[in-house]
Order: C-alpha cells, then structure tokens, then sequence
C-alpha cells in the first residue's frame, strides 16, 4: 500500500484546470439544439388579488409558449418541507417580484418586450413589512398568527436565577438581509419528451432536491425525471433551495412547448427575485456573577422568513441551537420564532441562522464585560465550555477541545493585547481611532439532530475497466472542491494516486442520493461514507483473492480490471448509519445536536475614520480548530472566503427595502469588498479529529461566516466607545449613533485641534 | 440584457467632422457614446431611449493630450489611463489625476473617457470638482465652429449643460499656474474602489503671507450639479486658518450645497462629511500650505 | 417601433485569428464572443461593468466586454481566456492560479487572470497594493481574495504576497 499522504496536502484540483483555462461549462454556456428561452412575468405588488391579466399590443403572442398556474400537471408547489410556496401564483399574490406566468421564445431579445407588455391588475390587500408589524397581526398573512415555525429549547432552571444575579444584563440585537451574490445568477435547460421525461441542467447545490420537486411539480415519476447539475459559479446557500423554483418554470415550457427551455437570470432578477439572508432580532437578558459567570438566562431569537415557509423551520433550529455560543449555561430557556412578511421567502445562506444568532451572543458577551468591568477576552474564559460539560442542549462535550487555550493562542496571534494598550493610546490624540474586538463560536457539522438519520445519505464508489475507481454521489461542486476533497479520501483509503480516482458529475439517473451539499456535511459525512465504500471495494477485491495484503497500486489496477472484466461490474455502496448511542428529541429539543463542532477564536482590527465614518478593517485573525485539514489551500480557501463574506456582512451588504421589494438589486449600489477593502485574512487552523469525519476533518464551510461581524463590531466598540448592535453597519449608520451620542460635538468631531 | 441590438443604429464616423455633420443634419437624433461606461448600463437594462448612437470612441480628433506654455488641452475622447499616465496632469493637476484614478477600475479607466463623463453630467461624476477647481473651459464644436465656454457655467440644471443638440465636447482646456498650490482630493463612497461618489471634495488654494490665497474649493454629489463653493471661498480667503475660521467654513459650505437622499446615501450623511472634508482641506492647507 | 435590424460588418482579432463578422452594431462584444464565436470562457455576471467577469483585452486593455458595442471594435485585437495558453502549455498565471487556490467556482477567474496579465504586462514586478489596485474592478465572492493576490505574486515570480 502506498504510504504517500494525498490527503493532508494540497493537491491540484481536478476540477480546477477547465476553471482556469475558460473551459468548464456553466449553464450559459450550453446550448441544445431547438433550444428556446424563457422568462418570468413577477408581481409588482406585494400583496393582493389578481384580478386581471392583459396581453399588451406589439407582440406576436401566438409565437410565444405562455405557461400559467393551470398549466401545472402535478402540484403547484415548490416541494420543501411544507408545500404552501406555489411555483405560479393562482389567483393571489404574497410578496413582490411572485412568479405569475412564463413566457418562452425562439429569440431571446424579444423576451424582455413580451415580459413588459404583459399588464396585471390586482386588488391589494395591506401587506406587512416587518417583524414587528406581524407580530402585531395588524394583518394576518400566514396560518393563524404569522408565524412559520416555534421552538421552545429549556434547560435547567431559568426562573431560579434571577434572584441569585448579581447583575442582569439585556441586549437587542439586529442583523440585516444579505444576498448571496454567487457571480453566476441562477439559470437551468429543461427539455421534455414523453419517452425520457423531464431532464434539467442546471446551477445548483441539491440535484435530489430538485428531482423531488420536480417530481411533483409535473406529475411524474422517479425514473422519469433526470437532473444534472453543471458547472456552478458560487452558490452559498442561494442555490441550494431556489434552484427547484426555476427548474419547475423551465420544466412547464418545456412540457407546454416540446423544446428545450433555457431560463438564466440578469443580475437585477436574481437579486430581486430570489432568496437572501433571513433578517434577525435576538434579545438577550442574562443573570450573571459578580465575577462575569453566566449563571442562566432568557434568549429570544425571531427571523423573517418572508412570505412562505420554505427552509425558515431549519434556519430557526439552527440560529436557535447557536445562539448560546460556545459556553455553559446552566440554566436557559429559548424561545425562537421564523415570521411571515410579504417579502421574497427569504433562503439558505451559508451559516443559516448561525451567524444571526452568534452575532448577537458575541455581542451581548462583550456588553456582560462591560456591565461586570472585566475584559472581553477575560469574560469568554470564565464561561467556555470545558471537556464534560453539556451545551444548552445538553449535549456533553466529550473531545478535549481547550478553548481557553485556543483564545491564548488567537490572542498572541493577533498581537491582541500590545495593540489593544496601542490603540488606547493612540486614540486620545489621533482622529482616527482603532479598536481590535474578538468573537469566539462554535459551528455543529452536518443536519441537525436526526437530520443526518431522515436523510439517510447513500454513496457507491464503483471499480472501472481501466483498474482506476469512480465515485458516485449527488455531492455538488461550487468553488469548495468537493470533487478534489471527496477523491483524495478514497485514494488515501485505498492506497492510491490522486490520478488513479475518478468522480462523475452529479447526474441523478447515475448517482445514489447523498444528501443534500449544505450545512458543511460534504467532507465530514460524505467523505465519510466515500470511504466506507471504498473500503468495500477493497474487500471485495481482496476476498476474491485477487489482491494481497500490502498492494501497490499498480496491482489495485491489475486486480480491478480483471475483476472488471470477469464480473462486468464492481461497485460497494455505503449509507449514512447514525452514530451509536446518539440521541435527539426532535420534541424539546435536547440531546446531540451535532456529530461534531468545530471552534474557532476570530480577532478583528479596525480604524474608524471620523471624517468619512467608514470603518476598515486592517487586520483579522481567524483561528480555528477543524478536525482534520484534508487540504490545505482548499480549507483556507473556505475561512478567507468565509470571512470576506462575513466581512460584508457587517459593513458594506444592505439590502434597501421598499415595500417589500430590493430596490438597490444591481452590483452598483449593493456593496461587496473589492480586492481594495479588504486586509490580508490570516488563517491558522488546529486539528483535534474527529471519530465521525472521513480522516478525522469536521465540516468548516459555514463557520468562518459567524465570527467576523462580531469580531467587528466589538472592535468598533472598542475604538469609539460606541454599542453596534445592528448590522450592517453603514458609514451613514456609524454618523448618526456618533451624533446621537453626542449631539453638541458635531461640529468639532473632525477638527484635530487647530487652534 | 434587457434590450434588443437589433432595434438601434450605431454609426462610427472616421473623423470628428463626420460626427457633427451627421449632428447637423439630425441634431438631438444621435446620441454621442464614446468608452460607452455609461451608455451601455442603461441599454443592458432596457432603458436606453435613444434608439441611434454615434461612436466618438477612439477618433485621433478627439483622444489626445496637448501640451503648450499657457495650457494643456485635453481631448475629450482621452481615457482615465490617458489621463493618468500623462506626467504634466500628474504634476501639475493633481485633482484629475486623482479622479481618473479613483474613477471605476482599471477596465472602466481603459475606456471611460473625460467628455462622457463630462456631457453625461452626473453630479456624482468623478472628473468634474477638479474641472471646476481648476477653471477649465470647454472648447465645444459643431457643424458650424467651435465655441469656448467656461466650464463653471456649463452645467445648467440636473443632468442638463450648455451644449446645444448639434455640439459635441472637442476639447478641455486647462491653464497652467497650479504647480505652486497646495491640493486636497477626497472621494467618500461605499467602498475603495468601483464605487459611486456620495461625497467628493477637490480643492486647492495658496498660503500668502500667513493667510488663504487663491482659493477654490468643489463638491459632487451634493446638488444637482456639482458646485463650487463660492460662499465658503470668500469666507475663507485672505484669513488666517485658526479653529473659528474653520468652524465657519464648514457652516457655510452646509449652507451651500442641497444634498437629498438617495439609495446610497443620506442628506445628513453628505452634508456632514462635506463638512468634514472642507475643515480637513483647511487643516492640511494651514499645516503644508506655504510648503506647496 | 422600431425600424433599424441593418446588420454591419465587423472585421477583428480575436485569439490571433482574424475574423470577419455579420452583427448588429450594437451587439455587445461580450455576446458576439460567446454566441457568434462560441468563446463562452468570458462570462456575464452583472451586464454593468461592475464585477469584470466579462473582461477581455482589447489591443493589449482590459475591457469590460459587456459595456463595448462590437462595432467599436472594429479593428481591434481581441484576447479572451481562450487565447491566453500558448497550445497545451498553461500561462504562468494559470499555473499560479491553479497551485494557490486562486480559484473555487471558477466564475470570475477568465477575468480576474486577464486582469492579473494587464497588471502584469505594465508592472512585472508588482506591490502588493499594485495588485490589490490592479484587480480591484475584478469580484470574487469565493476567495475573499486573499489566494487570487498570492497566485498573482507567484506568477510575478516573488512568490511571497503574504
């Protein structure tokens, strides 16, 4: 067996060659022949009644395929966890931008005339805007009470604390909307013939999720619909839902017409159209010691979900199972809420409900600092969880993770203390001011509690002719390297090159169904089965006696492809079998809530400028312990990625809403960093395994989302003196606290003392 | 892409004459596009209204910088990088070269060009304080000759200027005399780069024997056009900088400029920060202002 | 109404090759590329000059090719992604990209390395701010950049942007 190491370093990406030379092939990029194209004619109200559609003059509308609710076979859903999210609106719309009909024709140009020329009268009714506004139940837009989903999460006893406080500190904190922004919009070909079915292509996380949908949506069965996700630029939770409302369109032309139905979004349509970031509000009242112990407390932790149901249950469970950081509580009690507004249904976005609610613990952690007169880094010590201890879902901690250690180290690495004396220093004579703030978390791998068990996830890893092995799963590649990541663990398995393993493209009339590519399940849970299953082509091949111990892989491939050849066909497959001894009240919420948790201590430097109030940030340490680093470039990759995006999060992405609808929906006027405004992103990774990830890696693509905007704005705090408790935080925003706070000083804030 | 090519005429004259024949013979037909960074935004998101288009991109009439003891001329058709690796506008005119480098990112300074961002007069447009602070006059042509306008007076009204329906921009011409002052060039946007103008400040201004000469000072985005602040000038011209000075400086400038809120930004924001960056103009001024 | 569909003929360089091209005047070069020429490395990803993953050369500039009229390059040598490898031998900055991770979903990267290779023609030895500037009209939403500055610098042959 080789004793080369393929996993561990960083080997060139399979897929990684067609992205730089400008030949892998995205949705776009492919045409059938007989294609036609289609477009989506959107609500431009809120909320109401359709009471007439008009087909406008100057458009030869017996050219165009037009699709509405009644063209539907199957059910008019978008399947999900509860089908109320209609593909095409009937009668009655819920929030802007609300698909009504399809159009569909040979010349793409003449899609946007026909869209425009196509006039809807509707009788609104009142629509709701806000959280706030549907608690109130002015209007009631969903079930009986506006709300999607509750959870209620007890620990303990939190009315026993209260009296034993020394103090008690509250705190509200808000985190806006935020659009994914994949630089690929959505897009996806659907063709139809009555032998085959329905196949889609498309730009996506979840083929299976998709083939589902689809299944329903056209009144098909399994065998008769085909999804193939191509090549996806960028997907972060956008694609992961989503992709089944476009598919389903794409589908219904492609039924009504006969043709090939190419659908791809303008960036304006994505934007407006399609999911972003569920806004949050998370309040906080916590009984704490004289010496800054947390000794219980209440959270409450409601999102918007926007105007259906979709994946707000999910996002809700896991901003919920988040929210009390990485330390111990020994008493709390939850209570959680996802509502309906007449919004777009806001999605999956990389953290999901994560970064929400650990944006608002990191916070309050530093407000419960100041209210006791200790440090930020000093309060997060006394309250980490240790070895042995149980997590407000009282699982108990049972690796040796050393979280106080872990901050040391984050500490040093960030210079944190030097800088923090430097910046005080500094700031009593200098107009800029800096601050350094710092977040600690934690992010649970993989679904949920009995999540990984409903999804019951299958793999085959299936030996070829040539000797060389093929993995089959539904596992999707979108910037992550799945496809690397997932063929060095079967290579290392089996003693194998790189060279010597194959993966398919997602294709699911080819592969099992491996659940879907979210909630950093890939490596830790897929890899896993991956090498389960190589595992047992291993045995078959050497039980057949055509493989000795200690082979090479010269000799794999001679075994394989004679085995090949005398048996046709050699494949083992592997599925998901819940850890023993696991459990998980879906009830109360109580029990393992992840296989594994990753920790990470993330430390942020900022300079605000008073003369812009811009705030920049210099320098960020993202330190972070994953299990295993199965690659080293492709895991920095994710934390630097990561926390550019969580960068964005807390300073530039706003989301400008107008009832109910994006108005600032292009890249001009929503802000990401550029190369320009962002500092060098310094990675250190620590590695303790872990038993239930292939090699030891637990999953890190969504954790290094939560950090950075805390970090920020306890570094903001730190520099001006100044509580951010709502993201983003926008020059404008940073104006008006700083003018509230001290409203005869305007005037001088700039000066630096000319006299 | 939400408008159809086939429906709109482009024409690519050989030279600036062709050009503005054709506007004679058709004036307020033909709509000039030049590194088309404007332009093409509004045709990809279907509301471009004019459906015949000119190309003025490239043409030798137009892209060229000139160099002479009293001025430099700038054609109009000169790109950012033109302007930005041209060595007297980076001596001798710091203000433009610093707009051309903040203007967009490299692929949008390869193309943008100084009379489009001058004709499309967006007051938030990246070149037009520092043709404002350095008095600059338009040499502006049509069928029948050229005509020079100052160009303080050429923009009359939100996104309307001075040029009649036959006329293009030909030339900016800048006189020379600045080498001595002391700049101050700031743009506030959402972000360091490719980003719209919520506030930007171009000035520049002389130390004389302990007081302020030679003042100008210039805002975008803070009106429907963008301004010289005349009334802040005065008040600060021929006083010594001290911290009422200042103070009232600042005052006067809120007092000139008529901000509003827009998707990008607040009036209260902009009119701080125009605020903010007069008083750190007059600060760098009084700390380097006779060293210029 | 309209009353226009008079095609024109464009004549240019792309790749090296010459090309003489039927299009709408007003086609962007972005569209003839990838639909006329089947060039589909060169992306769209906003159709408004902002996120320059439509980005080629034009005469040896970068363009956002979505915001150029075809008939404005007339006569011009055009070079996409597909132009940059000299036969089966990759570019030195797609070598980089590929070793330093400069690359995830791949979307941006035709742009983003047809930006590094104007930065790199004018200033073969680049700061690190030189390149920050140099790629700052280039998004990337998967990197956080960090990988795509060190991949430029290894191609640059300092191989030390960290």
């Amino acid at each position: 067996m080789s004793t080369d190491h393929i996993v561990g370093t960083s080997v060139l990406r399979k897929e990684g060659r067609d992205k730089v030379t400008g030949r892998a092939l995205y949705i776009d990029d492919i045409r059938l022949a007989n294609m036609i194209y289609g477009a989506t004619v959107r609500s431009s109200i809120p909320r109401g009644k359709i009471k007439k559609i008009t087909f406008g003059q100057g458009i030869r509308w017996d050219e165009f395929v037009v699709v509405s609710a009644k063209d539907v076979p199957g059910q008019n859903c978008v399947a999900l966890i509860v089908d109320d999210q209609p593909c095409l609106a009937d009668g009655v719309v819920n929030h802007p931008e609300e698909p009504i009909l399809l159009l569909a024709h040979a010349d793409r140009h003449l899609l946007p005339k026909a869209v425009a020329a196509v006039t809807i009268e509707y009788d609104p009714m009142p629509a709701l805007f806000s959280m706030e506004e549907s608690e109130q139940c002015k209007e009631v837009i969903h079930g009986t009470d506006n709300t999607f989903k509750t959870y209620r999460l007890e620990k303990g006893d939190v009315d026993s604390v209260w009296a034993k406080a020394d103090y008690i500190v509250e705190g509200e904190y808000i985190t806006g909307a935020q659009e994914q922004l994949y630089i690929e919009n959505n897009g996806v070909i659907a063709s139809f013939d009555r032998e085959h079915g329905i196949t889609l292509w498309g730009s996506m996380q979840c083929p299976y999720y998709v083939h589902r949908a689809l299944m329903k949506l056209c009144k098909l069965p399994e065998s008769k619909i085909r999804v193939v996700q191509t090549e996806t630029g960028g997907a972060f939770g956008g694609k992961e839902e989503y992709p089944s409302m476009i598919a389903g369109h794409a589908a219904l032309l492609a039924m009504k017409s006969g043709r090939p139905v190419k659908i791809i979004y303008d960036r304006m349509e994505d934007m407006a159209a399609t999911t972003k970031r569920h806004p949050s509000r998370t309040r906080h009242r916590t009984a704490v010691s004289k010496d800054g112990k947390i000794l219980g407390g209440e959270i409450e932790f409601a999102v918007d979900g926007g105007a259906y149901t979709t994946l707000s249950p999910v996002v809700l469970s896991r901003g919920t199972i988040h929210a009390g950081g990485p330390y111990y509580w020994p008493h709390v009690r939850i209570r959680a809420k996802a509502v309906a507004t007449n919004a777009p249904p806001h999605g999956a976005f990389r953290g999901f409900g994560a970064p929400q609610s650990i944006f608002a613990m990191e916070r309050h952690m530093d407000r419960i600092a100041a209210t006791v007169g200790i440090s930020s880094a000093e309060v997060r010590r006394r309250n980490f969880l240790k070895s042995g201890q149980t997590t407000i879902t009282e699982q108990t901690i049972r690796e040796a993770i050393d979280l106080e250690k872990l901050l040391d180290r984050g500490l040093a690495l960030a210079d944190y203390h030097a800088k923090r004396d430097r910046f005080r220093k500094g700031n009593e004579s200098s107009i800029s001011k800096k601050g350094i703030g710092i977040a600690t978390f934690l992010h649970g791998a993989g679904f949920t509690g009995s999540g990984e068990r409903n999804l019951s996830s299958e793999v085959a890893v299936a030996g070829t002719a040539n000797g060389g092995v093929q993995l089959l799963v539904s596992s999707t590649e979108f910037g992550q390297g799945t496809k690397t990541v997932l063929c060095q663990i079967a290579a290392e398995e089996l003693g194998l090159r790189f060279e010597d393993v194959e993966i398919i493209q997602p294709d699911t009339s080819q592969v099992p169904n491996s659940g879907p590519t979210v909630a950093s399940r890939t490596v830790m849970v897929v890899g896993k089965l991956v090498q389960s299953a190589a595992r047992g082509i291993r045995q078959t091949l050497t039980a057949s006696g055509r493989l000795r111990e200690g082979y090479s892989w010269q000799e794999f491939r001679e075994a394989c492809s004679k085995y090949f050849a005398e048996y046709g066909q050699l494949l083992s497959r592997a599925g998901y079998r819940p850890p023993p001894g696991v459990f998980w009240d879906d009830e109360n919420y109580r029990g393992e809530a992840y296989a594994a948790f990753a920790w990470a201590v993330y430390i942020a430097e900022v300079t605000v400028d008073p003369t812009t109030y811009s705030v920049t940030v210099d320098d960020f340490v993202a330190l972070q312990e994953v299990g295993r680093v199965l690659h080293p470039v492709l895991a920095r990759g994710q934390i630097t990625g990561g926390v550019a995006q969580g960068i964005g999060f807390a300073l530039y992405e706003n989301v400008v809403w107008q009832n109910g609808r994006m108005q600032n929906g292009q890249m001009t006027n929503y802000i990401m960093p550029t190369s320009a405004d962002l500092p060098p992103i310094r990675v250190y990774f620590e590695e303790l395994g872990n038993e239930y990830g292939a090699f030891g890696a637990k999953g890190i693509g969504e954790l290094p989302m939560d950090g950075p905007a805390p970090a920020i704005a306890n570094a903001v705090e730190d520099a001006l003196g100044l509580k951010v408790d709502s993201i983003p935080l926008l020059p404008e925003d940073l104006f008006e606290a700083m003018a509230a706070s001290s409203p005869g000083r305007r005037e001088s804030q700039a000066s630096n003392g000319v006299q | 892409m939400r408008s159809d090519p086939a429906d709109y005429e482009l024409v690519a004259p050989g030279s600036l004459r062709e050009a503005v024949s054709l506007l004679a013979a058709q004036p307020g037909v033909w709509l000039p596009i030049a590194g088309g960074t404007d332009v093409m935004v509004q045709f990809a998101a279907g509301n471009l209204a004019a459906q015949k288009l000119v190309s003025l991109w490239n043409l030798p009439d137009l892209r060229f910088i000139e160099v002479n003891d009293k001025e430099i001329r700038v054609g109009a058709g000169s790109t950012y990088t033109d302007l930005r690796a041209h060595e007297v506008v980076e001596r001798e005119f710091p203000l433009l070269n610093r707009a051309a480098r903040w203007t967009g990112g490299i692929a949008n300074q390869n193309r943008g060009t100084l009379g489009g961002n001058i004709a499309n007069a967006s007051p938030a447009a990246d070149s037009l304080p520092a043709l404002l602070v350095y008095e600059a006059e338009l040499i502006l042509v049509s069928a029948s000759g050229e005509r020079r306008v100052n160009y303080v007076d050429f923009h009359t009204g939100y996104k309307e200027t001075q040029l009649a329906p036959d006329e293009l921009i030909r030339a900016v011409c800048l006189a020379r005399g600045f080498a001595g002052h002391f700049s101050y060039a700031r743009k506030v946007g959402a972000r360091n780069a490719q980003a719209i103008s919520k506030v930007a400040v171009a000035a520049i201004a002389r130390i004389c024997e302990g007081v302020v000469a030679d003042v100008r000072i210039a805002v975008g985005s803070v009106a429907p056009v963008p301004l010289r602040l005349w009334n802040t000038e005065g008040v600060v011209k021929g006083r010594v900088i001290d911290a009422a000075l200042i103070l009232k400086a600042r005052e006067t400038a809120r007092g000139e400029i008529r901000p509003i809120d827009d998707i990008r930004s607040t009036a209260a924001y902009r009119a701080q920060v125009t605020g903010n960056l007069v008083a750190e103009f007059l600060e760098g001024l009084a700390a380097n202002g006779d060293k210029a | 109404m309209n009353t226009s569909r008079v095609q024109c003929e464009v004549s240019l360089t792309v790749n090296g090759e010459s090309r003489h091209l039927r299009v709408y005047p007003m086609e962007r070069l972005l569209d003839v590329l990838r639909q006329q020429l089947g060039l589909t490395g060169t992306k769209e990803g906003c159709g408004e000059g902002e996120c320059g993953s439509c980005s080629v050369l034009m005469d040896g500039a970068l363009v956002n090719s979505c915001l150029v009229p075809i008939l404005q390059a007339q006569g011009a040598r055009i070079m996409t992604i597909e132009g940059l490898a000299e036969g089966p031998q990759l570019h030195a900055l797609q070598d980089a990209f590929l070793k330093c991770g400069g690359a995830q979903c791949g979307i941006c990267t035709p742009g983003m390395i047809l930006a590094a290779c104007q930065l790199l023609n004018e200033k073969p030895q680049p700061s690190l701010e030189e390149i920050r500037e140099g790629l700052s009209g280039n998004l990337c939403r998967c990197t956080g950049y960090t990988q795509i500055l060190e991949a430029v610098a290894e191609a640059a042959g300092r191989g030390s942007a960290r």
